[in-house]
């Protein structure tokens, strides 16, 4: 069957707290960290992009395996912050690490959940034999206007993960997703910043695609939330996911791993993917993992997967992994933050 | 040859630091170059694409506070003359770091990351930046 034979990851190591923004907006600075259970938001410096960290977390994905990117057929990268509007991210990537003359590729969008459709795609397409190997990656360097509330969570980062047959060291059993027409979250063209429907973004939004997709795959594949030794969800603030695992009937135990928006914000298509790369850089033979991904718009991917006895021999230490990127950071201020981000207005000598 | 044809041009070797190496003597080359200058005549047809580990340490560096309207944001930022464990010395940027850490001698990763963008309608350009391992 087919599966991740190998992931990786990249989060920028800049950093601001929640205290750090709410100092300049006169918002309570512990009332916005404990609302929201953000500890710190990852912040890319000036010269990283959805195409920078794409191609760190990718090259990290293939530094673990021994896979001859000439054998890699296609390329999906999921975001909403693609460095160009027309010219894709994939094929920066693509050429950055090494793949052949022929490959399928396009970029992808769906909000938050457009990484776990490339993931999706890439699946579909080596199960039907057209590619040996696909890589899908979902990244973001996603912004909130400033001042606003989204300030305080939308962050920095990405996951790749390499699918294919041979050597899979997770199995994805199934996967399924719901969509609806729901005007949670959006940004038109041209716009910086995105805009949010407030009263669309939670039961209607999140919590009713999240929920029903993580049901209908238990009832899928006829499993109990206590089947799962892991549960990853989109994070979109530390809370959100919490509630979403208590509501399916998961406990801390199966999803504190992968919870990581407390430490590093919300990395929006690299949210779930992030999250289960940090469940992979623990996980053992055998375990099963349940991830739902969430995407405005509004729609969410679920997978069902076990970890394999591949795992043994897989070489997780070649790369990075979450925790180390969690602990090597550098603490910035709002205002390199906002020279970091291009926040501020400035003259002729700034670009 | 434009900027853009240059940007082209270098894409392979910036984004995946390939050289070249001289099969006649085995040394290597960053950028690439067509013949070797120890072995001049005899190293035509001999010079290969070789891919560079990424790996080396920093020879030498400075801490640039004066640059381009370009480079403003990253201001202080360190540019060093890094020694690669296969032989070339190149020059690049050290990225991630407070100035005050790098030494000489430490050792160094390459980084993918954007050098320069032509406005903010124009080609962006990325290849190698280097951060301490
Ligand atoms: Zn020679």
């Amino acid at each position: 069957m087919s599966g991740i034979v190998s992931y990786g990851s990249y989060i920028p190591v800049y950093r601001i707290k929640p205290e750090e923004i709410a100092r300049i907006w006169g918002d309570e600075p512990e009332k916005m960290r404990d609302n929201l259970f953000i500890f710190s938001k990852s912040v890319p410096s000036p010269d990283e992009d959805v195409a920078t960290i794409s191609v760190e977390a990718a090259r990290n994905a293939l530094s673990r395996c021994d896979i001859n990117p000439q054998d890699i057929g296609a390329i999906y990268v999921g975001s909403e912050s693609h460095p160009y509007a027309v010219k894709p991210t994939g094929t920066i990537v693509a050429a950055s690490i090494g793949m052949p003359l022929q490959y399928f590729a396009a970029d992808y969008e769906f909000a938050c959940k457009a990484g776990t459709a490339g993931m999706q795609n890439v699946k579909a397409m080596v199960d039907s034999n057209y590619i040996k190997y696909g890589i899908a990656i979902g990244a973001d360097t996603s912004q909130g206007a400033p001042g606003d509330a989204l300030e305080y969570t939308a962050s920095a980062g990405g996951t790749a993960v390499i699918i294919g047959k041979e050597k899979v060291i997770v199995e994805i059993n199934h996967t399924l997703s719901v969509s609806t027409d729901t005007p949670d979250f959006w940004r038109r063209e041209g716009e910086p910043y995105p805009k949010h429907g407030e009263r669309f973004t939670g039961e209607p939004g999140y919590f009713k695609h999240i929920i029903a997709a993580g049901k209908a795959m238990m009832e899928k594949m006829d499993t109990k939330p206590s089947d799962y030794d892991y549960a990853v969800f989109h994070q979109p603030n530390g809370k959100f996911p919490m509630r979403a695992a208590k509501m399916l009937g998961f406990t801390e135990e199966q999803y504190k791993t992968g919870l990581l928006t407390p430490y590093i914000g919300n990395t929006y298509s690299g949210s779930t993917m992030t999250g289960l790369s940090a469940i992979l850089d623990e996980a053992k033979p055998g375990d099963k993992i349940l991830a739902v991904s969430f995407g405005s718009g509004a729609g969410s991917d679920a997978f069902d997967m076990t970890v394999t006895d591949e795992m043994k021999k897989y070489k997780r230490d070649r790369a990075p992994t979450i925790k180390k990127m969690i602990e090597k950071i550098m603490y910035i201020d709002y205002g390199t933050y906002s020279k970091f981000r291009k926040i501020i207005i400035t003259g002729d000598s700034v670009e | 040859m434009t900027e853009l044809s240059r940007i082209w041009r270098e894409t392979e070797y910036r984004y995946n630091l390939i050289g070249y190496k001289c099969k006649n003597c085995n040394r290597t080359y960053f950028p690439p170059r067509d013949i070797c200058p120890y072995c001049h005549r005899e190293s035509i047809g001999k010079m290969e694409k070789f891919k560079l580990s990424g790996n080396g340490e920093i020879t030498s560096y400075s801490i640039v506070h004066e640059s381009s309207s370009a480079f403003k944001r990253q201001v202080p930022y360190v540019m060093a003359l890094i020694k690669l464990n296969e032989g070339p010395v190149i020059t690049a940027q050290i990225v991630d770091c407070d100035p005050d850490n790098v030494e000489i001698g430490k050792k160094v990763h390459m980084a993918f990351r954007k050098i320069r963008e032509d406005g903010t309608n124009g080609i962006i350009e990325y290849g190698y930046k280097f951060k301490l391992a």
